[in-house]
């Protein structure tokens, strides 16, 4: 029985990656170089650097040609001295731009690496303050793509995309600029062809990117069913279903195949056709060139020197290439940007609202018998209620829980529990039976306010729960909850959980507790045995008394135990029972269960029906009253 | 491994071929066009003719389209080897994801049990994608980067011996630049990845453990855990980028120190009329493509030793030796429902002296119904997996139907034994697809009177499209209890001459889990059944009663017998009777 809540497990991935507000994002993107001006102006300022030396030593084979070798040529000298003064010239461009490079590429690792880390610590706090709506609401699978796809392609942008696209821009502006003044008529041949090319890219890239959409869906439907069938592996062998399990595999199998070709080759093929693009617009050009060049020579004034063809071809390889590099870089900023937008969409889900300002606090009894706060853990709490008028007033934790007309729904217009009262008096053992959906998890969902109720009270000794703060309620409240959730780790951290600073005797005792103490000396290494994977390597029961344990060491002044035994055999129910029953003496408890032989010794037995109390006394009233309960219990009546 | 690998290329050989012969040609043309280029210029436009007036416009022509072919050439090339790379490495991924799925068909429960299924997971998904990408730069640009080097230093040196003595002295200083930074950040890289999966498993786990960090407010513990994680990943990132930051500047001194003396060298060589401009201009494209090669060498080098990781935990799959195999004259007829413990002795872990099931002595008649009840972690459930053998005794011996199980052909064993597993899973698709799991040619009839037994057909009619209802993935749509009930039917479907239920109808009220147990036995009587459950009541009318205690059989009889001799019996009987009648 996991399906609690309207939840929506196993949800697609979102469909094709396409941001829909861009410039909000780049904005707020922005707004993350803020800690980095310094750095990031350093950047800029290099990348600028790195390009201008790489146009300064294509520009420079022109006037070596023209300048330094052709009169020497022509005068025969041999005094090279001009040129080697020209070369180291060019030299020290050059050992600029390397610097330039590295302290550019440094420098860019630390912001990128800074960004990104800042971007997931604030998705994961903030994650930590969201409601539980939110996690019952959005598939799992999705949020966690979050973290790793979308980041990623976040962090190329900014470490790749972003410095390669600011580089080129600057080269292609520069290099157009000088080479209009080369020859205006080679550059406007140019600018034709590079218009062609961006064409062609812009078509392939288009193609490429809807099969790889198309690709992602595919590869998605392969992974959920891979994911499905090896959770399920054991069962498809107990039914000899491996034949059966393959072909399907086949079948989507190959349509990944198909689709995941399609998209590669395309984008395969982007690459050649740009490079011999380019390489057909060299020979153009210097066919062109030449032609000129020769036709306006034989006039004796040649609209066009030897050497500025050469550094023209050069200058042309220089435009293409950031041309082709930009259109490439295009599709990977609007897929990070995709990105972007979805991490934003995470950070800007509305926090759990919490207008609580009562507070827990250890107390101790002063000379009066009067309640003082104290620092010591002395199994006795206090709620701290500090007033408008500045004074403040303790009460004491008892566990007295009471609801007054409560209506509650999930789903707006769904409700699921309506107008429930009931009350727990200090030291009770309040338990709730009923058919699945009845409402028993949700109403202690409501008490700890995973869930804010729609209409009615809760008051908690008194007070409204909506005036404690989220954190102190939830820490007055112990759960064991139905489904067990593990962390990775030692028996003994997951037991600790429950209290971070307890000692290794109270993580044993506490276990006894739970009677998981034999069982865990029993596993490989005790109680440093590492738990992995939610703890699979443990049966249902065992994962169960591990869950009790913790509960048990957080010693909360009331206990909630929902379904908490349910893969127990009874026998060691009864002994588990008997540990919590001795610890919890005095205090709250809830119960909720599927066995009456968990609920049968509580004080108050309430049986819940389609969110409504029906019927609510002690065993022996409720028998004698000869209602639900009571053909629950003889078997004429059959809980679902 | 690399053979083990490249087993899963069978069809796609042709187009694995295909991709770096193309290549190898488009990078045949790309070096000669430089060539030409340098012969354009020279002949065509810078040629004094006898005329004194400077160029050759057929020259300049006949080059020119020369040129023009070549690139044409290149390009289809290009196209055609990125076409056929794509279809490789596609290919190849799809056979590798084939082989592995059908591969994990073969895995004993031991042998999956080892791997844990989300590490089977990632290997068949994300491992096989990086394999996938690496096969494909493999198949091009680690053919094309070598190729071009070559290349491009052969047409240097033709061009001008002398002037490309010059790459012998840089590239080796680049060559080890490279290396240095490559096996530096490597092993960075490797440890970066790994707090990259550490990430990945705390949100994992939050996501899904979120109640249990909201009830006992331990948001701040977990942001620490993270920080923690996120501070590790920066740390190691950094390093390992800022190591490979080195690899741009050190690129370009090589291309600017190769240029510089190029140009110096090449003047006094043009001045003293033993080279060209055109040549010159050459040599320098040339200088470009054979450092630019060695640079995607480096690159390649650090994408292969990335995905070599990837492609172990691959192998590692296919390598696993699978401990469950038939027999060389396996016996495809079980006999009768039988069952024979003789001496067994199981351990979950090989050579371990912990035994998790020891001295099991048991003879179950064709036919009997047999109860097991036992504590939390008596290894009930081992009990019962060791008769359809989903794994194999470790000591003693099984007999099913008076044969040892290890006889039997695995899939007839199963087919005759039939198990409701305790953790049981229902697939997405709907209660008739999930049914047929049991019988694959079930007549909706026999699907009903199958239902019918397990007490599923009355809430499968409530549902608004009854049997037609879609499950989704994992049952989350259905009730445990509901879940539960629709397992033993899929099960009853087999019509199996063993039938096994593994504690499962704990969700199910003691009633209805009495009309199962009556109606099995009622439609069901040849089968036998053996029944593990927690309740006393749902074994209590079973023919006889085993009870486990610590992998032991502590008592086996019948109900009255074990209320007279058995301890551990009694206690549990009235323990679950306390307070009112046995039926809970």
């Amino acid at each position: 029985m996991n399906n609690r809540g309207p939840g929506m497990r196993g949800g697609k991935m979102a469909a094709g990656p396409k941001p829909k507000n861009i410039k909000a994002t780049i904005v707020r993107l922005l707004s993350y170089f803020k800690d980095y001006r310094i750095p990031f102006i350093t950047v800029l300022a290099c990348v600028l650097l790195a390009a201008a030396t790489g146009i300064v030593v294509s520009m420079s084979l022109e006037p070596l040609i023209d300048d330094y070798i052709k009169p020497m040529v022509v005068s025969g000298s041999t005094d090279f001295s001009g040129l080697l003064m020209f070369i180291l010239r060019i030299g020290v461009v050059c050992v600029v731009g390397i610097i330039a490079t590295y302290v550019q590429n440094r420098t860019m690792v630390t912001i990128s690496q800074g960004i990104m880390k800042k971007v997931r610590d604030q998705m994961f706090s903030h994650m930590q303050t969201l409601p539980i709506r939110f996690f019952d609401t959005n598939a799992h699978g999705d949020i966690m793509s979050r973290y790793t796809n979308d980041t990623d392609t976040l962090s190329q942008m900014i470490s790749q995309s972003l410095t390669s696209i600011f580089s080129s821009l600057f080269t292609v502006v520069s290099v157009l600029i000088l080479m209009f003044i080369k020859s205006w008529q080679l550059t406007l041949f140019t600018l034709a062809f590079v218009f062609v090319m961006t064409i062609f890219a812009k078509n392939i890239a288009g193609k490429s990117g809807s099969y790889f959409i198309k690709q992602q869906q595919s590869l998605g439907a392969v992974n959920g069913y891979i994911e499905e069938m090896m959770h399920g592996q054991k069962v498809v062998k107990v039914f000899n279903h491996e034949q059966e399990a393959a072909e399907k595999f086949d079948a989507l199998n190959d349509e990944l195949c198909a689709n995941a070709t399609s998209a590669n080759k395309f984008a395969n093929i982007l690459m050649p056709i740009m490079m011999n693009l380019g390489n057909l617009q060299y020979v153009m050009i210097a066919i062109l060139g030449g032609i000129i060049a020769i036709v306006s020579g034989r006039d004796g004034t040649p609209l066009l020197t030897l050497g500025v063809i050469a550094a023209f071809l050069q200058l042309s390889k220089s435009f293409t290439q950031p041309v082709s590099q930009m259109s490439q870089q295009l599709n990977s900023i609007v897929m990070a940007l995709a990105g972007a937008e979805r991490i934003f969409s995470l950070l800007d889900e509305p926090p759990e609202v919490d207008d609580g300002y009562v507070t827990l606090v250890n107390a101790k009894r002063g000379a009066k018998g009067e309640l003082v706060e104290t620092e010591e853990h002395t199994g006795l709490w206090a709620w701290k209620h500090p007033h408008s008028d500045g004074t403040l007033t303790y009460t004491e934790v008892r566990g007295d829980v009471r609801m007054t007309e409560v209506d509650f729904a999930y789903v707006e217009g769904k409700t699921v529990l309506h107008d429930v009262t009931l009350f727990a008096e200090p030291g009770q053992k309040v338990a709730f039976v009923g058919s699945t959906g009845a409402g028993k998890t949700t109403i202690t969902n409501l008490i700890n306010r995973f869930y804010d109720i729609a209409d009615g009270k809760i008051r908690y000794d008194g007070i409204n729960i909506n005036k404690i703060k989220k954190n102190d309620l939830r820490r007055s409240l112990g759960f064991v909850l139905q489904d067990v959730h593990l962390f990775t780790g030692t028996v003994r951290d997951n037991i600790r959980y429950g209290k971070l600073d307890a000692t290794d005797e109270q993580v044993i005792e506490a276990a006894k507790l739970a009677n998981a103490h034999d069982f865990i000396t029993r596993l490989p290494q005790g109680y440093d045995t590492m738990l992995e994977g939610d703890g699979s390597g443990l049966s249902q029961g065992q994962r169960q008394l591990l869950s009790i344990a913790r509960a048990a060491i957080e010693n909360a002044p009331v206990l909630v135990m929902d379904e908490a035994t349910s893969s127990i055999d009874t026998r060691t129910e009864a002994i588990v029972q008997s540990g919590m029953d001795a610890l919890m003496r005095g205090r709250t408890v809830f119960v909720i269960a599927h066995r009456l032989s968990t609920v049968m010794n509580s004080d108050v037995i309430m049986v819940l029906e389609h969110g409504r109390i029906i019927e609510r006394g002690s065993h022996e009233q409720l028998i004698a009253e000869r209602g639900k309960y009571y053909q629950l219990y003889t078997g004429a009546f059959e809980l679902e | 491994m690399i053979k083990k690998l490249a087993g899963s290329i069978r069809e796609y050989k042709k187009h694995s071929l295909l991709a770096p012969l193309f290549v190898s040609l488009e990078v045949l043309m790309e070096v000669l066009i430089p060539l030409v280029m340098a012969k354009l210029i020279d002949q065509g436009i810078e040629r004094i003719n006898p005329d004194g007036t400077q160029g050759d416009i057929g020259a300049l022509l006949r080059y020119g389209g020369l040129l023009c072919l070549l690139a044409v050439i290149s390009l289809a090339m290009g196209a055609l080897s990125g076409r056929s790379a794509a279809i490789a490495s596609a290919g190849f991924a799809r056979n590798l994801r084939h082989d592995l799925y059908y591969k994990v068909q073969d895995y004993s429960f031991s042998n999956i049990d080892k791997f844990s299924t989300s590490s089977l997971v990632t290997r068949l998904t994300t491992d096989v994608s990086h394999v996938q990408n690496a096969y494909q730069m493999i198949i091009r640009v680690a053919v094309r980067s070598p190729i071009m080097l070559i290349s491009a230093m052969v047409a240097a040196f033709g061009l001008n011996r002398r002037l490309s003595l010059i790459f012998l002295a840089v590239i080796p200083v680049l060559g080890v630049g490279l290396y240095l930074i490559t096996t530096n950040a490597h092993p960075i890289f490797v440890r970066a990845f790994k707090t990259y999966d550490k990430l990945n498993r705390v949100v994992q786990e939050n996501l899904r453990g979120i109640r249990v960090v909201k009830s006992f407010v331990r948001e701040e513990h977990e942001k620490d855990k993270f920080t923690d994680v996120s501070t590790q990943i920066f740390d190691n990132f950094s390093l390992a980028q800022k190591i490979v930051a080195l690899n741009g500047p050190l690129m370009q001194s090589c291309i600017y120190i190769c240029m510089l003396l190029i140009a110096w060298f090449g003047s006094h060589m043009i001045v003293s009329g033993t080279m060209s401009t055109g040549e010159l201009n050459s040599l320098i494209t040339y200088t470009m493509q054979i450092l630019m090669s060695l640079m995607m060498l480096s690159m390649i080098f650090v994408m292969i030793t990335i995905s070599r990781a990837s492609a172990e935990r691959i192998v590692e799959v296919l390598d696993e030796e699978i401990d469950i195999t038939d027999g060389e004259h396996a016996i495809t007829e079980v006999p009768d429902g039988s069952i024979s413990f003789r001496d067994v002795g199981f351990s979950y872990a090989k050579n371990s002296d912990r035994l998790c099931l020891s001295d099991i002595d048991l003879e179950i008649r064709s036919g009997e119904t047999i109860g097991i009840i036992g504590s939390t972690g008596s290894s009930k459930s081992t009990l019962v997996q060791l008769i359809p053998r989903l794994y194999d005794v470790t000591e003693g011996e099984l007999r099913v139907g008076g044969i040892d199980v290890r006889d039997y052909d695995i899939q007839a064993l199963r087919d005759a034994v039939s198990m409701v597993l305790q953790k049981n899973v229902l697939f997405s698709g709907t209660i008739k697809e999930n049914l047929r799991w049991g019988n694959a040619d079930a007549t909706d009839e026999e699907m009903q009177h199958a239902c019918e037994v397990a007490q599923a057909d009355g809430f499968i009619r409530t549902f608004s499209e009854g049997y037609d209802t879609y499950i989704e993935q994992g049952g989350s749509n259905v009730s445990g209890g509901q879940k539960q009930r629709l397992c033993i039917a899929r099960a009853l479907l087999k019509k199996p001459k063993i039938l096994i239920l593994d504690d499962s109808t704990s969700a199910v009220d003691t009633a209805t889990d009495a009309l199962i147990r009556k109606a099995m036995s009622e439609q069901f009587p040849e089968t036998t059944k053996l029944i593990i459950a927690q309740r006393i009541a749902s074994v209590q009318d079973s023919d006889r009663i085993i009870v486990m205690d610590n992998g032991k059989v502590a008592a086996f009889g019948t109900h009255e017998e074990l209320l007279k001799d058995s301890d551990i019996y009694r206690e549990a009987y009235y323990s679950q009777k306390k307070g009112g009648s046995d039926d809970e």
